[in-house]
């Protein structure tokens, strides 16, 4: 599959990244087994490439035709160059198109080119969903294990040790076969003594639990901890993070998940089920050559493989794919709105095969009633959503100022003791409540439940009378002692929640947000809810329920306030909008309640924005220093991009190199004094006429390959890169033509041209550097570090922490 | 899980086999779900009544298929008489249920063996491997160096240039090396420098 002919370094070779090649003694190791990158991270010179053991083989082709392997790939922390990907795949696909008129296999390999995708999302779908039935029905089971053993097989947890046995009436939740650690060491259950020991195997087993995963992760891939979606944005962005989505990152991160989630953490695992689906993304992209080669092709199929990720979590296909367009992604063309859909259906097919939830249902927490709400309920509906905007505003200061103090201060150097300590507490205090005892996806789910007669649940303990009741509607009721108790518990409980999540989110193990806030949201929405029904029940003659809530009518559903609060803690905290509510719909599988959660979606959303403007990913990402220049806000200030370019007025001039004058000696000590990733081309230093614009990169690796295998290349070579090279008397060493990784089309705009044009063209674009020209000669560059740097200074935040280039 | 095994997985990569391999795993990994379902124990219906009048509340499960999961088909005998059974049945609640114990079964003993087997990689990292390092001559002085120098004489030490590491131990340890520098570098990076991911 040799193709020639090719400029500007799309490269169809036929070794693939995969190998290593031996260039100039050092190794240039292209492995991807692990996203290897060379490790000259500091970019100090040409010389410090790594070595490795293998020599892989090296296919030496016509230099002047055939790209070199290598050329075309970025190094680790760089952004790719968007238009050059997309242009690269477009030759590609007009090549095998050209081709597939010729025979037979030429057109089979055109047809199979096209299906490839469809093919590479069903994979996704298989293996996502596949490893979330695995991380479900293990978390499940080892959250049980702290509590008890099953003797009928240690696999089973608590529900289904009991599926089996016959149980009476009255003791519906227990069975023989459990045993809980008191019973299975002291052989008895109640009394003082047997709670000590099961509080004691309560916090022992939470913290072997947390200790083994954030030692596998330190000790295995550190990239595994975190949240992961803020890492994943600024990937689909376009910047490099080599071995973020690895193979070793997607074990260690499922493994490790189900542990830190077991250990009664107050985390969730929708965000991490995100990283893992695109981490399988990207380890099936490798079979592919299209996508394996192709690194904006390759952020198609990670948008997908996120929207398949949520669509696991939630068992919501749809919101997964409007998540993906709103959250995560950076571009989304309707290609992959489709292709994304169908990864997130095969992949909610898979879970919904593997049924780790025993009735076929996706979520621990679907909702199956439909009750009707009224219109007056909407003013504690918005009352909600000011509360989960309100919560959303607060989460997001404590929890950022509280990263940055673990970055700058001591406190960052002691990661597993930080764990340890945060388990410990979580565990000690969450114990004694039975509502911060069980899991936090059952304790959402038993605030969703409406009560029935046969939930036996403390909170369900409503004042019964059976002789009028007709069938299974209940009518609303007095709250009985059971309900009280419920109520205070479930404040202490949200008080613990909404402090310990703070300092949880984002220690070194894997750990989501959705689940907590859904938690916080939801015990709020119950206890509104349950204050609202006593009060119509109490007071059912005042003039706001007499028209609809009568006695005996069972007009307030506590269930649907705690969606709703949920709903609303959770927009207030990620600001998500249209994906937060088709999730929730798809969750309570009705259109009855989108009226509700819009409202209080909208309402959390407007008080969270008014407070602080970004959201917990955004705010992630500005923290970390990612470069990711925001999609959504505006620019609006009257600088000029004679402002914003480099060189400014008292630097030195800007490093050009010209199109046939230099030789490589020159261009070499030029690659080594200045660390820039690419340099402009011009005809001369006196014309200062733009030809084009080289990488570093691509440089040094066709230098360092020409002096190596091309005959007659020393240092006082010429470096020539345009098609006609100057003629040169015969006693002077051959010359080094280069044109084929010179870009020919670089943008460039004007020094005029406003600021607020430019970051348009940046952000559309997805440029990495655009040149600025005076009267048609070059004057400066401007790279998207300097945008980024400007849009801070303007914002008046501190240009200095943009870290990465 | 030993690093060589991405490697040598990444290096067939190429060919058409591995979509074929990779289908084959995938198939073996839903196997168990798929066949073992139906297994007699493992499909219920389950209804619970309540308390009604002077007669205690009950639970019966019965082994029926999903559209004879009704009062009338599984609460046997029926404890009150013929005109009150309709007025019993609207209190039950009934349900049916289905699970695969041989799914769950697979797959906590292949989390727990995967648990396992990376426990002990990581005891025989930190335990057994600086023993065995120990008389290899050439990565005894290069413990002080940097990490750069390190990976360059790493590099130039083990084979001549062009040659082929051809015995599998060559490459399994280029491999794992490669490997522990790069975590090394990913450790160094989130811990250290709190670059990323902080």
């Amino acid at each position: 599959m040799d193709q020639k002919g090719y400029r500007r370094g799309s490269f169809q070779s036929s070794t693939s990244d995969e190998d290593m090649l031996e260039i100039a003694g050092a190794s240039v190791d292209l492995s991807t087994a692990d996203d290897d990158p060379p490790l000259d991270r500091e970019m100090g010179g040409f010389s410090t490439y790594n070595g490795g053991g293998m020599n892989g083989k090296s296919t030496m082709m016509d230099f002047l035709e055939e790209p070199l392997p290598g050329v075309g790939t970025y190094e680790d922390f760089n952004t790719i160059d968007w238009v050059r990907e997309k242009s690269r795949d477009r030759d590609r696909h007009r090549e095998i198109t050209n081709r597939s008129k010729e025979s037979t296999w030429a057109l089979l390999h055109s047809v199979s080119d096209a299906f490839s995708g469809w093919l590479l999302m069903l994979f996704i779908g298989l293996l996502a969903g596949s490893l979330a039935g695995l991380i479900d029905i293990s978390a499940h089971w080892m959250t049980d294990l702290k509590e008890g053993v099953c003797l009928a097989g240690f696999w089973f947890n608590h529900e289904h040790c009991c599926w089996k046995s016959n149980t009476t009436f009255t003791d519906r939740d227990k069975c023989p076969e459990w045993k809980s650690w008191s019973q299975l060491i002291l052989g008895y259950g109640e009394g003082a003594f047997a709670y000590i020991l099961n509080y004691f195997m309560y916090v022992v087993w939470a913290l072997m639990f947390s200790l083994l995963a954030v030692l596998l992760v330190k000790g295995f891939a550190p990239y595994a901890c975190g949240s992961g979606i803020p890492e994943i944005k600024t990937i689909l962005s376009g910047f490099i993070i080599r071995g973020y989505l690895g193979k070793w990152t997607l074990v260690i991160k499922t493994i490790t998940l189900v542990l830190a989630v077991s250990s009664g953490l107050s985390l969730g695992k929708e965000g991490p089920l995100v990283h893992v689906a695109c981490c399988c993304g990207n380890i099936l992209c490798h079979l592919f050559t299209k996508y394996r080669k192709n690194e904006a092709k390759r952020r198609e199929v990670l948008s997908a493989a996120a929207a398949a990720g949520v669509s696991v979590a939630f068992g919501a296909p749809i919101g997964g794919v409007l998540f993906s367009l709103e959250e995560v992604s950076y571009y989304f063309p309707l290609k992959t709105l489709w292709r994304s859909f169908f990864a997130a259906l095969v992949a909610a097919f898979t879970l919904r095969s593997i049924n780790p939830f025993g009735n076929s249902r996706l979520v621990l927490f679907y909702v199956e009633f439909h009750m009707p709400w009224h219109l007056l309920e909407l003013v504690p509906f918005i009352l909600l959503g000011i509360f989960g905007g309100l919560w959303g505003a607060f989460f997001i200061r404590s929890n950022i100022a509280w990263c940055r103090r673990r970055k700058t201060t001591r406190l960052g150097k002691y990661p597993v003791l930080e764990v340890f300590v945060v388990t410990a507490i979580t565990a000690i205090l969450a114990f004694p409540n039975e509502y911060t005892r069980m899991s936090t996806s059952e304790l959402i789910s038993e605030l969703f439940n409406d009560c029935g007669i046969l939930d036996s649940s403390k909170l369900c303990e409503y004042v019964n009378d059976f002789n009028s009741t007709n069938g299974d509607d209940l009518p609303d009721r007095a709250a009985g002692p059971g309900v009280y108790t419920a109520m205070w518990q479930l404040a202490l409980a949200l008080v613990m929640k909404v402090f310990i999540t703070i300092f949880t989110f984002g220690m070194k193990v894997p750990s989501g947000l959705f689940i907590p806030s859904m938690a916080v949201g939801a015990i709020a929405g119950r206890l509104l809810g349950v204050a609202v029904e006593q009060l119509a029940f109490y007071h059912h003659d005042w003039a706001i329920f007499s028209g609809w809530c009568s006695q005996g009518a069972d007009c307030i559903t506590p269930g649907l306030y705690a969606m709703v609060g949920a709903a609303a803690c959770l927009g207030g905290v990620t600001r998500m909008t249209v994906s937060l509510v088709v999730i929730m719909f798809e969750l309570t599988g009705g259109l009855e309640y989108i009226v509700p959660l819009m409202a209080a979606a909208m309402t959390s959303k407007w008080v969270a924005d008014a407070i602080g403007r970004e959201g917990i990913y955004d705010a992630h990402i500005r923290l970390n220093g990612y470069p990711f220049l925001e999609a959504k806000e505006e620019f609006s200030h009257k600088t000029r991009a004679m402002d914003v370019m480099r060189p400014r007025k008292n630097d030195p001039p800007l490093t050009v190199i010209t199109q046939d004058s230099m030789t490589v000696e020159d261009v070499e000590t030029i690659v080594t004094k200045t660390t820039y990733s690419g340099y402009p081309v011009v005809v001369s230093r006196a014309s200062q006429r733009l030809v084009g614009f080289v990488l570093r990169r691509d440089l040094i690796i066709s230098i360092e390959n020409a002096r190596k295998k091309q005959d007659g290349i020393v240092s006082t070579s010429i470096i020539c890169f345009t098609d006609y090279c100057p003629p040169l008397p015969p006693s002077s060493p051959s010359v080094l033509k280069l044109r084929s990784i010179l870009d020919l089309s670089p943008f460039t705009v004007t020094d005029e041209t406003p600021m607020e044009i430019v970051v348009d063209i940046f952000r559309k674009l997805g440029l990495r550097q655009c040149l600025v020209t005076h009267n048609g000669k070059l004057l400066g560059i401007i790279t998207k570090k300097d945008v980024l740097k400007h849009i801070a200074q303007m914002a008046n935040q501190d240009p200095e922490s943009i870290l990465f280039n | 899980l030993f690093p060589q095994a991405p490697t040598m997985f990444a290096q067939c990569s190429r060919n058409s086999v591995s979509p074929m391999v990779l289908l084959v795993v995938l198939g073996c990994l839903l196997c168990p779900p798929a066949q073992a379902s139906k297994s007699s124990e493992d499909i219920r219906c389950k209804c619970i009544c309540p308390p009604y009048r002077n007669i205690s509340g009950h639970i019966y499960n019965k082994n029926v298929s999903q559209k004879d999961c009704n009062c009338l088909h599984v609460v046997e005998p029926m404890p009150v008489p013929g005109n009150d059974v309709e007025a019993y049945c609207l209190l039950c609640e009934c349900k049916y249920e289905e699970r695969s114990t041989t799914t769950i079964k697979v797959i906590i003993i292949i989390y727990l063996s995967v648990v396992g087997a990376l426990l002990l990689y990581m005891a025989f990292l930190v335990l057994v491997d600086p023993l065995i390092r120990k008389p290899d001559p050439y990565t005894q002085p290069l413990h002080n160096e940097e990490e750069s120098e390190d990976t360059r004489s790493l590099a130039a030490v083990p084979t001549p240039a062009g040659a082929r590491a051809n015995t599998v131990l060559e490459r399994v340890e280029g491999a794992q090396q490669r490997w522990k520098r790069q975590v090394q570098e990913q450790r160094k990076t989130v811990f250290d420098r709190h670059k990323m991911l902080s």
